[in-house]
């Protein structure tokens, strides 16, 4: 059981609790049911991180599980934040995986609504949402506080200790009302909360302000979420292709202008320049980050880049990382 | 109302294969009003599948009717003799039309030349959205007036989600987020407050996920031949 | 094979009096010739076309259907050489999906003084029909009589 005070006692809340600016990073699970992939990329990040979410059928593409691969995870020291959306699995669902996961030592879920399949590789899918993400949050609030399942019954032993997160999207319309979503959000049940991620950092501080304002940030963590650019393609197709995305023209333009003066057929070069450059805008808005009011930490997404991310901690000044254990 | 749309051509061709002569039934209701299964349209899809028979050097007839409505058996039963000239019956009525049509003859093959899509209403000539998935429990009381559970492609109830672009939804950007729309109207009707509270877990049991449904009015019912 | 085919090729061509039929009757009056497999179909205005009509035309023998309406802005009943020509457009999709192809339909758009115009335009369309060959319709029907059914 978690030491008194504490929620779930993971590694991640030990890390916030204890007043220490918390680090989490990404995962990607791979298609394939190769734990070895796993392991590469936990090898990888291990050290670098407080905490690794793994998504769940992310952009509606069917990967390794979330919790299989959580399990992995906390089997080989590197905790994990499992992600579960409302999109495939109905109630008794979520409650039965939470359970299990639970009986693995995993205590951090990120509750999300989960990308549409229209937009994935299984597009003729039925769809679940039987419930949403503001209600999954709850129901987990429910689950660990009250000892109960959705349907009011009591869990035998007791409701399992976790870490309950949420998505913050500071970008999206109605843009005025993001931060009462996310006042709704922590009243939900949300302990933490991880930001999309900024390429609009003016917007953010703005966001911010109305979050402190609120007081908000006392009642909840803020995670700002950050990743490398690899380049100006990936800088433009997130411009134009992520919803709720929002990506300011210098970064376009820093990422294009990285390769100047190097011969547009060395493509070698020109990927190293690309990615010495992202690393180091990302190493540049963590250290911006850091001095905002009201943000307790970073999640870092480096999308199938996991090897980025120990340079990124290293030159932001984040290691090491806090020793705690979780109990 | 409900909407349908016809199957394209080439799948009605695959459907009445094998078959010599098909009797084209029209609905005078629903189906007419969203041009799919009307008078004309029975005419003009009777029509074109006679001539893409002969096309393929068949010989398919195709004959027209038309019944007020093909849900009621009222209406379908003055078909009972003229149904018996053929060996296959095209309904251009909804799935409901097409379903009382083969209860009622069943030994008739009764196939759908329709796909029935949804509950909607005309947005302007021409063109018919989606507005009601029939949920048996309607919120629209707590929405402003706007379905989350037809509007939202997530059927959120705590909406929007992080998607949201330019107001308009992540799964079609021709749409507006219904979730923007629900905080606007609630806005302007000064119930936005209302949105704060969490909307909790909704009951799927009385939506298609129950089980098939029924309602019953026993006022309405017809009292019992014997007695009072 | 169609070795001694004796199909006469037919156009039905739907003209609005005010301007195509009045055309046709000024090419008569010129006497410049338009081919005599167009069959001139009188209307107040192409708007009064209907899908059914194109239909049955085909479904009757024809190899080809023109209609033939007003210039744009300059119809009598305002707008239905316009409402001629989407439906037009759409009915060419249908022929298509029948087998009848959608080259078999055209619209065109003259004024009433174009005799000589009108003239051209005919002749390019049967001569377009004669290219495609009879509608596969007669084909069919000759190759029964061919074939004795």
């Amino acid at each position: 059981m978690p030491s008194p005070g504490l929620k779930s006692g993971s590694a991640l809340e030990r890390v916030l609790a204890a007043g220490r600016f918390a680090v989490t990073a990404e995962l990607g699970p791979p298609k394939s049911f190769d734990a070895g992939v796993v392991r590469d990329k936990i090898t990888l990040l291990k050290g670098c991180a407080d905490a690794a979410n793994i998504t769940d059928n992310q952009t509606g593409v069917v990967r390794l599980s979330s919790i299989a691969t959580g399990i992995v995870m906390a089997n080989d020291g590197l905790e994990p934040v499992i992600q579960m959306t409302c999109r495939d699995r109905n109630r008794l669902a979520i409650q039965s995986d939470l359970l299990g996961a639970a009986t693995h030592g995993i205590r951090n879920v990120l509750c999300l609504s989960g990308d549409h399949q229209s937009a994935g590789n299984h597009p003729e899918a039925k769809n679940v949402h039987d419930l949403d993400s503001m209600q999954l949050l709850r129901m987990l609030k429910n689950m660990r506080d009250e000892n109960r399942f959705q349907c009011g019954e009591e869990i035998p032993g007791g409701g399992p200790p976790l870490f309950i997160g949420a998505a913050a999207n500071p970008f999206a319309d109605p843009i005025d009302l993001r931060h009462y979503r996310l006042a709704k959000k922590i009243t939900a049940g949300a302990d933490f909360v991880q930001t999309q991620i900024i390429f609009d950092m003016p917007l953010f501080r703005d966001y911010m302000k109305r979050v402190v304002d609120m007081g908000l940030h006392e009642k909840v963590a803020i995670l700002a979420g950050v990743g490398p650019l690899k380049s100006p393609a990936m800088a433009r197709y997130m411009r134009n292709n992520i919803p709720g995305m929002r990506m300011a023209d210098e970064y376009v333009e820093r990422m294009t202008g990285a390769v100047t003066g190097i011969d547009q057929d060395d493509k070698h070069a020109r990927r190293d320049a690309w990615q010495a450059e992202g690393i180091k805008i990302c190493v540049e808005q963590i250290q911006q980050i850091k001095e905002i009011e009201g943000v307790a930490g970073v999640h870092i997404m480096a999308i199938e880049w996991e090897a980025a991310v120990s340079t990124i901690v290293e030159r932001a000044g984040l290691l090491p990382r806090p020793e705690v254990t979780t109990t | 109302m409900i909407v349908a749309k016809q199957k394209e051509l080439a799948k009605l061709k695959k459907m009445l294969h094998g078959h010599r002569k098909v009797l084209a039934v029209g609905c005078g209701t629903c189906v007419t009003v969203c041009f799919a299964g009307g008078k004309k349209e029975v005419e003009v899809l009777a029509t074109s599948l006679r001539l893409a028979s002969r096309v393929d050097g068949e010989a398919l007839e195709v004959d027209e009717t038309i019944v007020q409505r093909q849900c009621e058996d009222e209406y379908v039963a003055s078909l009972e003799e003229r149904i018996q000239d053929y060996d296959a019956i095209l309904s251009l009525g909804c799935g409901i039309g097409v379903q009382t049509l083969a209860d009622r003859y069943p030994d008739k093959r009764i196939l759908p030349g329709l796909d029935t899509t949804f509950m909607g209403r005309p947005s302007e000539q021409g063109v018919w959205e989606e507005r009601c998935q029939a949920c048996g429990n309607c919120v629209l009381d707590r929405t402003g007036g706007i379905c989350p559970v037809t509007r939202c492609p997530k059927q959120l109830f705590n909406g929007p989600c992080g998607g949201v672009r330019d107001g308009k939804c992540e799964v079609d950007s021709s749409m507006p987020c219904a979730w923007c729309l629900i905080w606007e109207r609630m806005g302007r009707l000064g119930l936005m407050e209302q949105l704060m509270e969490l909307e909790p877990p909704k009951n799927w049991s009385t939506s298609r996920d129950g089980g098939v449904r029924r309602i019953v009015r026993e006022d309405l019912r017809l009292p019992e031949d014997d007695g009072a | 094979m169609l070795k001694e085919c004796s199909h006469q090729l037919e156009v039905v061509a739907f003209c609005c009096r005010h301007c195509a039929y009045a055309a046709a009757d000024l090419a008569g009056g010129a006497r410049l010739s338009y081919p005599t497999a167009l069959k001139i179909v009188e209307l107040p205005c192409t708007g009064r076309v209907d899908v059914l009509h194109i239909l049955h035309a085909f479904e009757d023998g024809a190899d080809g259907v023109l209609i033939a309406g007003c210039l744009p802005g300059t119809c009598h009943y305002l707008k239905g050489n316009l409402h001629a020509r989407q439906r037009v457009n759409h009915i060419r999709g249908l022929l298509e999906e029948i087998g009848l192809g959608s080259e078999r339909l055209r619209m065109v758009n003259i004024s009433a003084a174009m005799g000589a115009r009108f003239s051209e335009l005919a002749t390019e369309l049967v001569e377009t029909i004669e290219a495609l060959g009879p509608s596969p319709l007669a084909r069919i029907s000759h190759q029964d009589t061919q074939n004795g059914i």
